[in-house]
């Protein structure tokens, strides 16, 4: 019985069908193409499962077995216990895409709710339901700007991850749109104003800024570069990582159109990188342009409120070809652990939590620097990551700081062929004081040999 | 019989408001960033927090509640122990940026789930990165671009699909720059081989196929359709939506299909989770393989490791690695499975879709447009219904949870009128299979007027969909 109930009655369910065999359920496969067994293992007992993965997970080290200070946008969390107590509630997790609104209220009101609150984060009238990842976002995002703007150029920043790159080069093909990188200023680590001025032109259908950047650095010329985006006739759409959001200004403050972001980092665990949230938020006036899913309030046949799917006939299941997104499974419970998370937490509390991930990020900053051989990379400020640059070889030091179990800085020379022994470190609230000292001492030893 | 509960639950800006105050923000924060004011989002004690979701909880209906049967969507059970071992620290609180010496278990995961899926759908080579079917199409598309034009041919801007299609193949062709042409079935509910050959030309890039069909027909003469897509220089592409009819029992790779994509939120088992997270593997023939997504995952001596240095990979289509915790639940999954396991799944799938639909044909209340043998799913009509009472999928439907059930799809696919489209899985009982059956039949005998105005039974009556469109209300301050 392996989750399988009519496994033992089946034959007794073929005979009250007037059959004999269950291969005649199948005799329209041709025989040229029937397959006798597949080739893998037998199935195990629960119990030999669960020790099996146990076995397998001891391959792993977690941050908790050594301290993480890689930088590159993931950090460990602490999630609250009710976020896990919510999400395990298999009404939710067991539930498909609430296409049949009167039997899914609960999880249409949470989403409501979550659509509600990335809005209020991110200074836009309007949220979706979540898309894959803060990477994908950002592609959608650029699609957005090009079917609002009828236009073909997309700029970003070079400052971003590589990987929204490489990704938005994939999106960017099947519209054509001509993506166009714009350097960052070698001494603080910015977007530089001079570069977007010469690059900005009519054809420009949105201007991408990370806030803050990949580097780890605040963005803070971001009226000058709304104005850029506004006297152009493009869209300003800004990535952000949310826990900064506590202490900075939303977005929409600045002169933001769209908002997009990673929020795997609320309430959800790093999971090597997926599950993740992707964050996507406008104004009200590209409503019918948004990809996703979208959760309305509305009302029932008796005048009493309820809550259901909007605007589906953007999506592919209505649409197909004229779709504004692809996108049919998107990541739900992520966002419900979001909802989860932010109610639990409260503007207090996401103020709190904001300000120390900014105050671990200037200690993990000034413990580094005090090594020698080791300084910050550019003078802009930075939040919860710091680009530190190294006197002696990267992958040296990272090698033994894995030998006294600490996972250091990501190197990022591979992507920035000129910043050559440069380190991006991170830091979140779960890193206690002894973890930085651990580090400190180690890059000391580490460097000295 | 399932009741959902009933609350007039507030919104949680209700529940507590939210006061406006002045924010304390660092000093040494550059000044045009500094929050003037706190966020916007009520501060809410955590006991009322969890009385709140517990509440909204009780007003959803999840595959633990009762039968799911949703056609193309295989809601099938999600078995306990995967969700406890996706929650250990040992993955859940692992980096992926974390040195691989140190994340080797993960590795070995996603290491031996490729070589597994491989297996299971005769292809050479998997990608674990999309995270949801629809993405795994749009990878397919940008996989079969590259493909071409890496033989000199920048010719090919069609592809090609059946009108029985799920809706995010067309979009994932359109999204992916290419032009769309379907096709009409033949009146069996099967690709026209006729009209597939005198469509197919120098200009198609890929034939787009889910077999079994969205009609829950086995495409039996898909090895002459496959010799036609070849012979026009064009791939075929599988749309792995219905995969869970045919483990160990055909595999797409033995069909002639070039590239593949699964479902795992389906077929393997892991929640769907109210619209995801998911996970949709791409699995190619070797003559694609060098265009994958990086990194590819390898082994050597030492071990497990990334290789990020694929000259003629496409790059990348989302971060990292795809959606790992799910990859995991669907490896703890198919370990318990095994081939014998994954066989019997797709038979008692099959059979249990067999035996509703005969169980409810044999009433004559519903009608089965297309030829008899289905397989994990089939697709009724209401016309019937509606000639003789006025009464509409869309009623049945609503009808069906005022007796205690989720209703399938409806109206998909579009060849069908006033469709039902069921797929009931094998992890239904018999005696949830005839339940349903007979609440399907009551339905069909009962007065209109009691169809039309369902639901009655639900925390909300039939609720306005169109009014949410007209007049978007999609957040609490725009109520």
């Amino acid at each position: 019985m392996k989750f399988i109930p009519n496994s033992s009655i089946k034959d007794s369910m073929l005979k009250e069908m007037g059959l004999n065999n269950i291969k005649e359920l199948f005799s329209d496969i041709p025989k040229k193409i029937s397959v006798k067994e597949l080739n893998l293992p037998k199935g195990l007992s629960q119990q030999e499962t669960n020790q099996k993965l146990r076995k397998i997970a001891c391959k792993n080290k977690t941050f908790y077995d050594m301290p993480c200070f890689t930088g590159g946008g993931i950090k460990p969390r602490y999630v609250p216990s009710v976020v896990r107590s919510v999400t395990s509630r298999s009404e939710f997790y067991t539930a498909y895409t609430p296409y049949q609104s009167e039997a899914s209220q609960g999880f249409l009101q949470s989403m409501f709710e979550y659509q509600s609150m990335i809005s209020e984060l991110t200074g836009m009238d309007i949220a979706n339901c979540s898309l894959y990842d803060g990477v994908t976002a950002l592609s959608e995002a650029a699609l957005m700007c090009t079917r609002v703007k009828r236009k073909k150029t997309f700029l970003i920043p070079q400052n971003i991850s590589w990987e929204k790159k490489s990704v938005l080069k994939n999106y960017a093909k099947g519209p054509e749109i001509k993506v166009k990188e714009i350097l960052y200023d070698k001494k603080t680590g910015k977007i530089d104003l001079k570069e977007l001025r010469e690059h900005i032109d009519e054809d420009v259908s949105g201007i991408y800024l990370e806030n803050p950047n990949f580097f780890g650095i605040f963005e803070d010329d971001v009226h000058e570069i709304s104005k850029i985006a506004e006297d152009a006739g493009s869209l300003f759409v800004v990535g952000v990582d949310p826990i900064s959001l506590g202490i900075t200004k939303s977005p929409g403050d600045y002169g933001a159109d769209i908002v997009i972001g990673e929020g795997r980092s609320f309430g959800n665990p790093m999971d090597f990188g997926g599950s993740s949230l992707g964050i996507f938020a406008c104004k009200k006036e590209f409503l019918r342009q948004i990809p996703g899913r979208v959760v309305g309030l509305t009302e029932d046949s008796e005048g009493k409120r309820a809550f259901c799917m909007a605007l589906q006939t953007r999506e592919q299941h209505i649409r197909r070809g004229r779709a504004t997104s692809n996108i049919c499974t998107n990541e739900g419970l992520c966002a419900l652990a979001a909802t989860t998370y932010l109610s639990w937490l409260g503007s207090d509390g996401l103020e709190e939590l904001s300000r120390i991930n900014f105050e671990n990020g200037q200690k993990l900053a000034e413990d580094i620097e005090s090594v020698d051989g080791f300084e910050k990379a550019f003078t802009g400020i930075h939040f919860n990551e710091c680009l530190i640059k190294s006197s002696k070889d990267a992958n040296q030091i990272n090698k033994g700081l894995l030998k006294k179990d600490i996972q250091g800085g990501l190197i990022v020379d591979r992507w920035y062929p000129e910043l050559k022994n440069y380190m991006l470190f991170g830091i979140s609230e779960m890193h206690s004081d002894e973890d930085r000292e651990k580090l400190v001492s180690a890059l000391e030893e580490v460097s000295n040999v | 019989m399932y009741r959902s509960a009933a609350y007039d639950e507030p919104l949680l800006n209700e529940l507590m408001k939210s006061k406006k105050e002045k924010s304390k923000t660092p000093k040494l924060l550059p000044d045009p960033l500094k929050r003037k004011e706190k966020v916007n989002i009520p501060n809410i004690d955590e006991t009322q927090v969890v009385r709140h979701f517990h509440h909204l909880s009780q007003m959803n209906y999840g595959i633990d509640s009762g039968i799911y049967p949703l056609g193309s969507c295989t809601m099938k059970y999600n078995p306990k122990i995967c969700e406890e071992i996706a929650s250990w620290d040992g993955f859940a609180s692992t980096h992926p940026l974390q040195n691989e010496s140190t994340a080797q278990g993960n590795l070995q995961i996603m290491f031996e789930l490729e070589r597994m899926f491989c297996e299971i759908t005769g292809m050479d080579y998997f990608t674990l990165q999309p995270a949801a079917g629809a993405h795994g199409e749009f990878l397919g598309m940008l996989l079969a671009r590259a493909f071409h034009e890496s033989n000199g041919d920048f010719e090919r801007n069609e592809v090609i699909l059946p009108d029985t299609s799920h809706g995010t193949n067309p979009a994932s062709v359109t999204m992916a720059g290419y032009k769309l042409v379907e096709i009409p079935s033949t009146t069996n509910g099967t690709v026209d081989l006729d009209i597939l050959e005198k469509t197919l030309s120098e200009k198609t890039a890929c034939f787009m196929l889910t077999n079994p069909n969205t009609l829950g027909i086995f495409e039996n003469k898909i090895l002459e359709i496959s010799r036609l897509v070849h012979d026009a220089g064009a791939l075929l592409y599988y749309d792995g939506a219905n995969m869970n009819a045919i483990m160990g029992k055909a595999r797409p790779g033995d069909m002639g299909f070039d590239i593949v994509h699964l479902n795992l939120h389906k077929t393997f088992s892991t929640p769907h989770g109210g619209g995801g997270p998911g996970s949709g593997p791409v699995g190619v023939k070797t003559k694609l393989e060098k265009f994958l997504p990086v990194p590819r995952l390898c082994k050597n001596k030492k071990g497990f490791f990334f290789d990020y240095d694929a000259t003629e990979s496409i790059g990348k289509i989302k971060g990292f690695y795809g959606n790992f915790s799910v990859l995991l639940k669907a490896y703890v999954y198919l370990l318990m499975m095994g081939r014998d396991g994954l066989k019997e799944t797709s038979e008692i799938a099959v059979l249990n879709s067999n035996y509703m639909k005969k169980k409810i044909l044999d009433s004559g209340k519903y009608g089965l447009p297309y030829k008899a043998l289905r397989k994990h799913e089939f697709v009724l009509s209401c016309e019937q219904l509606k000639q003789e009472k006025n009464v509409r999928a869309m009623d049945v439907a609503k009808r069906l949870l005022d007796h205690g059930f989720h209703p399938p799809t409806i109206y998909f696919p579009l060849i069908v009128k006033e469709a039902l489209m069921i797929e009931p899985t094998e992890s239904e009982s018999k005696l949830d299979l005839d339940r349903y059956v007979d609440a399907l039949i009551k339905i069909a005998n009962e007065e209109p007027e009691v169809v039309k105005n369902a639901p009655n039974n639900t925390p909300v009556k039939r609720v306005d969909e169109v009014g949410a469109t007209k007049n978007p209300v999609l957040t609490w301050n725009m109520i």
